[in-house]
């Protein structure tokens, strides 16, 4: 085989790589887009119905507790998991700690991003169990923030790193401390950290794993923070193992909902990006 | 402030990471008040390393061991109760990269304004942004875009940015980082124009690689080889009676040698200042 020949076999290859790939989305959209989008146009009700008392069995009303059960858990714990996650970033700049204290707290981070949610989710349920309290809205919080919070703190750490130097240096010439110093290199890496955020969102919206043991899996409205609640990947599951046909239906409305929240999400942070990006010196990243 | 604000005494600089280098070498020099003093020498003399022990710059890295001492007005700038940020206030610093910090125009100049609140309302912040604009030239460029983003300026427009931003401050010395190196010649006259216009009235050292430009713009001479003080002394006795053997070579004569003993690309062109003093006959 000659050389012109592999190359030619090569671009081949990579091209139906990269064409089988982009075609399981498109196909995974394309089925959550007619089908669940489908269900919800003949009824876009049922987003904002809570449930029946028999939803589960029958159908009755919507999945509203579980939208708002999303809302409620996933929003606080991205906060919390924010703050944390540029806390440590910031922490982990030489500013503030020695190169080998940050490898080391790195590749403990890595460790994290690499466990499996699941394991999160037994985690906070040992200390749901050891407590003597009950699987709530509370613990669901506790489980996401601690799944979102590697992910969201490598996205802001790379960001931090590919900053200027130059910016530090430059306010620290001002005579700025540590603090305001790392206030102003965060400005600076927005576009990374808002990267990080979005991220840390869809990824913590996305997950069912995390909160399938230690939020309770209810199948009424959230009534506080200690009370049983449930989120769309959750009700995505128990709707899609139901007997019956409408409920498993909804699986798909509720699906499409959860797309387009985070394909929203990700445009947003897109446009968010690009404005921080106009003020970030070396143009835009 | 005493006629001399800024002086080193025994200064020396180590770095101790993997590879001990003593970057510069218990020098002693002085930098007297409104004065524009250069500090040349050839690249990895220890000239950057020098400027940024003069403000502390170096507490925010790791393994650099200082010895000896900085006093300004007197007092010492590393042997004190003096928070770091209050000293880097006092010794501004300027540094290499144009770098607009990513803020607007007008809170660029405000920012060290904000940090030390040396502003009694908007109108007194506005008229400080206004004044040190004016101060650095630009004023007449920006006045009608001021909440544009800075970093949407020209790299000489920024680098004017960085200075107008390290006055607003209202530094005893200005401590200025090979700060035309960057930027096309005529961004770089422009900033010269601006040191030259501001030399009288601030302390401002300046740190570069161009023999030239230290011709055109310095009152004192201090020049730096492997971390040593070669030879200091004002820019006409320092370019027409240069004492040393090692100065005379560098000035004019055969390439020196850096500190693995390679050549470096000389930087200097021979003393040809006179007439049209263009900034890049030696940018290289």
């Amino acid at each position: 085989m000659n050389r012109y020949t592999r190359q030619r076999l090569f671009g081949i290859a990579v091209r139906a790589a990269a064409s089988l790939v982009v075609g399981v989305l498109l196909l995974v959209i394309g089925v959550t887009v007619i089908r669940g989008g489908g269900v919800l146009l003949a009824d876009p009700s049922i987003v904002l119905t809570p449930p029946g008392a028999r939803y589960m069995l029958e159908g009755t009303g919507g999945f509203l507790h579980a939208v708002l059960g999303s809302i409620f858990i996933v929003g606080p714990a991205t906060v919390v998991s924010m703050v944390a996650a540029v806390s440590t970033a910031v922490y982990l700049q030489s500013d503030y700690s020695s190169e080998r204290f940050s490898d080391a707290v790195n590749m403990f981070l890595n460790v994290l991003w690499g466990t499996p949610p699941i394991v999160y989710g037994l985690f906070v349920l040992t200390i749901i169990i050891a407590t003597g309290t009950q699987t709530s809205l509370f613990f669901g919080i506790v489980a996401i923030a601690i799944f979102q919070y590697p992910i969201m703190t490598r996205y802001t750490d790379e960001a931090l790193r590919a900053a200027p130097e130059t910016v530090r240096e430059s306010t620290y010439g001002l005579g700025a401390t540590r603090f305001e110093s790392a206030r102003m290199t965060v400005r600076a890496a927005a576009p990374g950290v808002i990267a990080g955020l979005v991220m840390g969102f869809a990824r913590g919206i996305g997950d069912a794993a995390t909160v399938l043991f230690t939020t309770g899996r209810s199948t009424r409205m959230p009534g506080g923070l200690f009370d049983a609640a449930t989120t769309l990947p959750v009700l995505i599951f128990d709707q899609a193992m139901s007997f019956n046909a409408e409920v498993r239906s909804h699986a798909y409305a509720a699906a499409f909902v959860l797309t387009v929240v985070v394909l929203g999400l990700i445009v947003l942070s897109k446009l968010l990006a690009g404005r921080y990006a106009r003020y970030t010196p070396g143009g835009n990243r | 402030m005493t006629d001399i604000p800024l002086t080193t005494d025994q200064l020396s600089v180590t770095y101790t990471g993997d590879r001990e280098i003593e970057a510069v070498k218990g020098v002693s020099i002085d930098f007297p008040a409104n004065t524009l003093t250069t500090i040349i020498g050839p690249s990895g003399c220890g000239k950057s390393t020098l400027l940024k022990s003069l403000n502390r710059l170096h507490d925010i890295q790791e393994n650099v061991e200082i010895n000896g001492d900085v006093l300004l007005s007197g007092e010492s700038v590393y042997d004190t109760d003096v928070p770091a940020p209050e000293i880097r206030r006092r010794i501004g610093y300027v540094p290499q990269t144009p770098t607009a910090l990513p803020v607007s125009i007008y809170e660029n100049v405000a920012y060290g304004l904000r940090i030390h609140g040396d502003y009694d309302s908007k109108a007194d912040l506005d008229e400080k942004v206004e004044t040190y604009l004016r101060k650095v030239n630009l004023w007449d460029e920006v006045a009608d875009r001021l909440d544009a983003p800075g970093a949407e300026l020209s790299t000489g427009q920024i680098q004017r940015l960085c200075v107008a931003r390290s006055l607003a401050v209202e530094p005893d010395v200005l401590l200025c980082d090979e700060v035309t190196s960057a930027l096309d010649p005529v961004s770089a006259e422009s900033v010269e124009e601006t040191l030259r216009e501001l030399k009288s009235e601030y302390t401002i050292v300046l740190v570069t690689h161009s023999m030239a430009q230290a011709r055109r713009l310095a009152d004192e001479v201090v020049f730096l080889y492997l971390g040593e003080v070669i030879e200091s002394n004002d820019v006409r006795s320092f370019f027409e009676d240069p004492q040393a053997e090692r100065t005379r070579t560098f000035i004019g004569g055969p390439t020196p040698v850096d500190r693995d003993g390679t050549p470096v690309e000389p930087t200097a062109t021979p003393p040809t200042h006179g007439g049209g003093s263009t900034v890049d006959d030696d940018e290289r």
